[in-house]
């Protein structure tokens, strides 16, 4: 699989890029698909987004943050997401993301093919599929 | 999009360190909510972030663009290493932009003046057609067309080809009116399709129409743009006007465009206005075969070639000289395209100026190599260091052409200010070139710019960089400790060049020596009269006011006397054409006493009208017989005085004086009278036989006053301008010169040449010698090692001094012989330009050869000097 469960375990594009980079394309989709994912529900910050990611996933999965604002930039770049400068919750100046229709369409094309990859995988490990874990 | 990223990368570097602030201090207030110390929320927030400095690289390099990123490195490496040594980025960028300021203008020039196409419809199929002597094989083989040809050939080619006749050398007193003063024009009569053949509309009004080319048509006028700006102060009513030509009424039907020049090897290009032909010219003119007072054009129709037209009419020539057979009727036709026409001319001498250039071009590029080899070898270890330590070959060769790179790009910037100078200053020295107004950059200049620009960076880096080679890194490395010879190796190459280079610059000295001597013979011609302190001016009456022979005469006397009685004056005369200022006519003549020649084969002489006084006042010696007397005027004028060369050619062993010269063309018989010496027509062409007739009489409406004082003849300029005025207000005067200006001005051509060849070799030399002097220093320091043993094994220090001498002469040398031989076979392309001196003039090669070997003893003497001078203690401890 593509993380490791163990109690925390980390994901980015540094951590793994030297050993295989074909996993840190892949990882760096699924963060990008995530991050993506988070903004659905609204505008948010950099440090919002990696506090749910980590909460959603039952504090399964800790955003290397070095590589959160990287993806962010880049994803920005991209016209996926656009940014503006705000006022935190906590009363602070703060980078704010939103999420582009074009984002929005990238999100629907990421999510079915991690579904879909997700999925084969599930198949060759003998494993339950996801979505049907996700119907229990 | 990835440029504005990288462009913006700074800010967005900013805006991250702003995020990660914000980020640090949330996760902070998180841990302090969870019931950590300050202290401890700090640091477990940063421990959890991780490096934010490598956040900040990772983003930096994200938005980076690679390629850029290493080259502007280069850059800025090369920037600091050649502000490091500002000395040679000096002179490598001043030597660059030498030669490629000078290349960039010769360039621009050339294509604006040889190779762009001219400003008419499709010019491409207009060519200039002439009439040609096939027997007479010195004669230039393009000679002005005459009226009758034209209307045979204009018959022939109907379907074939659009012709139009224009005589370009017609010249108008325009009429003091509305407060102007009176001037002197230079015209052109034209055939009514002239301006639709070349494909040019009038900018107002309208050009001629077949009606206002009759003999009996209203009196019109197509002003150009320059005098319709000039003299009537661009009035935009000026088409219906009436304007004063020769006190006769013209009405202005159109002024032309500003853009609209038209000029052919005959001139041209001075033309203020022009005049339909058929109402201008005689009848006459308009039919005989023997005055060739016409220019022809011609558009081809689609189908024609050149070849096929001239063939055409060569036939209807032919048929037409047989049938109309007399002294001076041309039996064939030839014709080249307009823009030869009108640029063959400059073609030699703007190639030969061009290939200088390159020359120049080529020298300063050996140059900078020769100091880029110069700089490796004195940066040898730091490059063996670095090869050693891993740095890729490709880096560094990279950073070499970087370097190099950078000089010719300033060198080129530099250049093009020089270019734009040098333009101005031509343009503005060379108005009576034709198609100088033309001149201007372009498209393709900036690309050949830019092209000459890469080029020496990649010739000057690639030669430097060549001499570095990996495999010697060791060696390099060692060097240091023994003084070895792969020092000379290097400075092998340099030798190399340098001989390249000395050959190019005497190739250019040579050249510079030819055309300097053919230019000081040119001054030196002798006019056949004392030029100092004589004063000329043209004045022609018109028709209208001065009808009879008689009151031209008057006038002619009068004035004369009253310049004479003019304070200063020493002497003044009339004449038609004073020597040095042209051809002034011809005719064909026979002896009448002698059996008469066959047809067509009579002598030529040139023809000119002289008043009494006129051979004392420009001093031409009177060798036998006597000058014109008071009385023989008007109907007394058929005498005549003929020139030493035209007694030889009439007369070979005979007495002249008294024998009788029939004119051909005329029929009239003039008694000889004198003989006089001979004078030329044009300073740069052998003496023509001359005939002169009184011009009290004969005819003559245009004379040119000569005025003779003992010092500065100029003051007596305006004096004698104003007695004219006095005399008459409507009457202009022309080209008011002194004789020795006149000489200036038909020696503009040869001395603009020579000058600036001379210049291009005078650089070219200091190029080499610099060169040399650098090779040979170079050589010394390395070697001061090895110098130092020998002196102190016991060498003499005069020996020492002759063995570094011959060193650095030695390619100088080869070089020279190289460059002769070179020279002897280049210099035949400028055969054309040279006057009165051979290609292969001994003097000049002698001079060129002592010079340069002089300029390279120079060169080498201090570095050889020092070399031997050199103390045995220091130069073996320094190491």
């Amino acid at each position: 699989m593509v993380y490791s469960y163990s109690h925390r375990s980390s994901i980015g594009a540094a951590s793994l890029s030297r050993s295989n980079p074909s996993n840190a394309e892949m990882l760096k989709g699924t963060l990008d698909m995530m991050v993506l994912r988070t903004l659905v529900t609204g505008d948010a910050h950099g440090h919002t987004i990696a506090k749910v990611i980590e909460r959603t996933s039952e504090e399964v999965l800790e955003v290397e943050q070095g590589s959160l604002y990287p993806a962010l930039h880049r994803l920005e770049d991209r016209g996926w997401l656009s940014s503006y400068w705000g006022i935190s919750e906590n009363n602070r100046k703060a980078r704010f993301y939103r999420l582009t229709a074009a984002g929005k369409r990238q999100l629907v094309h990421q999510t079915s093919r991690w579904r879909q990859m997700a999925r084969a995988i599930a198949l060759v490990m003998g494993e339950e599929t996801p979505s049907a874990k996700g119907n229990k | 999009m990835n440029w504005r990223r990288f462009l913006q990368r700074s800010r967005a570097d900013a805006e991250l360190v702003e995020e990660i602030d914000l980020h640090m201090a949330e996760e902070m207030d998180e841990n302090v909510a969870r019931g950590m110390p300050p202290d401890e929320a700090r640091r477990c927030a940063y421990v959890k972030f991780g490096n934010t400095q490598q956040v900040r690289e990772r983003l930096w390099q994200q938005n980076t663009l690679a390629l850029i990123d290493n080259s502007w490195r280069g850059v800025k490496y090369g920037l600091r290493t050649l502000a490091r040594s500002p000395g040679f980025t000096m002179v490598a960028v001043l030597v660059m932009a030498l030669g490629i300021g000078a290349n960039v203008a010769l360039f621009t020039v050339v294509r604006s003046v040889l190779l762009n196409p001219l400003p008419y419809h499709q010019p491409d199929r207009l060519v200039s057609l002439y009439e040609h002597e096939n027997a007479e094989r010195n004669s230039s083989p393009y000679l002005p067309v005459a009226g009758g040809s034209f209307a045979e050939w204009q018959r022939s080619a109907q379907g074939v080809a659009q012709m139009a006749q224009v005589s370009p050398w017609q010249q108008y007193n325009v009429s003091a009116e509305g407060g102007k003063l009176p001037e002197k024009i230079d015209a052109a009569w034209c055939s009514w399709n002239f301006f639709s053949t070349l494909g040019v509309a009038a900018a107002r009004g309208r050009t001629f129409t077949a009606d206002d080319d009759r003999a009996g048509a209203d009196a019109t006028v197509v002003l150009s743009a320059s005098f319709w700006r000039r003299r009537y102060s661009s009035d935009p009513e000026i088409v219906g006007k009436k304007i004063w030509l020769d006190a006769t009424p013209y009405t202005v039907i159109g002024v032309m465009p500003a853009s609209f020049v038209y000029s052919s090897s005959f001139g041209g290009s001075t033309v203020q206005a022009w005049t339909a032909v058929n109402h201008e010219a005689p009848a006459w003119m308009m039919h005989t075969f023997q005055d060739h007072e016409f220019l022809v054009i011609a558009r081809l129709l689609p189908g024609t070639s050149l070849a096929g037209l001239v063939s055409r009419l060569a036939t209807v020539q032919k048929k037409a000289s047989a049938d109309h057979a007399a002294p001076g009727v041309h039996d064939s036709v030839t014709g080249r395209s307009m823009l030869d026409d009108m640029v063959e001319g400059y073609k030699t001498s703007l190639y030969a100026l061009l290939a200088a250039t390159g020359c120049v071009l080529l020298i300063a590029c050996l140059n900078v190599a020769s100091l880029l080899v110069a700089r490796t070898a004195a940066r040898n270890k730091e490059m063996a260091i670095r090869t050693a330590l891993g740095g890729g070959r490709l880096r560094l060769l990279c950073e070499r052409l970087t370097e190099s790179l950078l000089l010719s790009v300033a060198g080129g910037a530099l250049g093009l200010l020089l270019a734009c100078g040098a333009l101005t200053w031509l343009v503005r020295m060379r108005h009576d070139m034709n198609r100088v107004e033309a001149i201007h950059f372009d498209g393709v200049v900036a690309i050949c710019t830019v092209a000459a620009v890469l080029l020496c960076a990649l010739f000057s880096g690639l030669i430097s960089a060549t001499t570095t080679g990996g495999s010697e890194i060791l060696v390099s490395l060692q060097e240091s400790s023994r003084a070895s010879s792969a020092g000379r190796a290097r400075a092998g190459l340099r030798r190399l060049l340098l001989v390249l280079e000395v050959s190019l610059t005497v190739v250019l000295l040579v050249g510079a020596g030819l055309l300097l001597k053919s230019y000081q013979k040119l001054r030196n011609t002798d006019l056949g009269v004392p030029v100092d302190n004589v004063l000329t001016m043209h004045f022609s009456l018109p028709a209208i006011r001065y009808k009879e022979p008689v009151q031209q005469v008057a006038f002619f006397e009068r004035l004369l006397q009253r310049v004479r009685s003019l304070p200063g004056t020493e002497a003044a005369g009339l004449v038609s054409t004073a020597p040095g200022q042209g051809w002034g006519g011809d005719n064909m003549v026979s002896v009448v006493e002698h059996t008469p020649p066959p047809k067509g084969q009579e002598p030529d002489l040139m023809f000119r009208g002289a008043d009494p006084g006129y051979f004392r006042a420009i001093q031409i010696p009177v060798l036998r017989g006597r000058t014109f007397r008071a009385v023989e005027r008007l109907e007394r004028a058929h005498v005549a005085m003929i020139s030493q060369s035209a007694a030889q050619l009439l007369f070979p062993g005979e007495d002249p004086i008294g024998r009788h010269v029939k004119n051909s063309s005329l029929g009239e018989v003039y008694e000889i009278v004198g003989l006089v010496g001979d004078t030329r027509w044009s300073i740069a062409q052998p003496v023509f036989p001359t005939l002169y007739r009184p011009l009290y009489g004969n005819n003559y409406s245009a004379a040119t006053i000569v005025v003779r004082s003992r010092r500065n003849v100029d003051t007596l300029a305006l004096p004698v301008q104003k007695l004219i005025g006095e005399m008459d207000p409507d009457l202009p005067v022309s080209n008011v010169m002194t004789l020795r200006e006149t000489i200036g001005k038909s020696t503009v051509d040869a001395q603009f040449d020579s000058v600036l060849v001379l210049a291009f070799a005078v650089i070219a030399l200091v190029l080499a010698a610099a060169g040399l002097y650098g090779v040979l220093a170079y050589l010394v320091t390395q070697r001061s090692r090895e110098i130092g043993i020998r002196i102190a094994l016991g060498a003499q220090r005069r020996q020492m001094l002759r063995v570094m001498l011959l060193d650095g002469i030695r390619p100088a040398l080869l070089g020279l012989v190289l460059g002769l031989g070179a020279s002897a076979a280049a210099v035949r392309q400028i055969r054309s330009m040279l006057y009165e001196t051979q290609p292969l003039d001994p003097v000049v090669y002698v001079a060129v050869s002592a010079t340069l070997l002089l300029v390279a003893a120079c060169a080498c003497l201090l570095p050889a000097w020092r070399a031997s001078r050199l103390d045995p203690m220091q130069a073996l401890r320094t190491e």
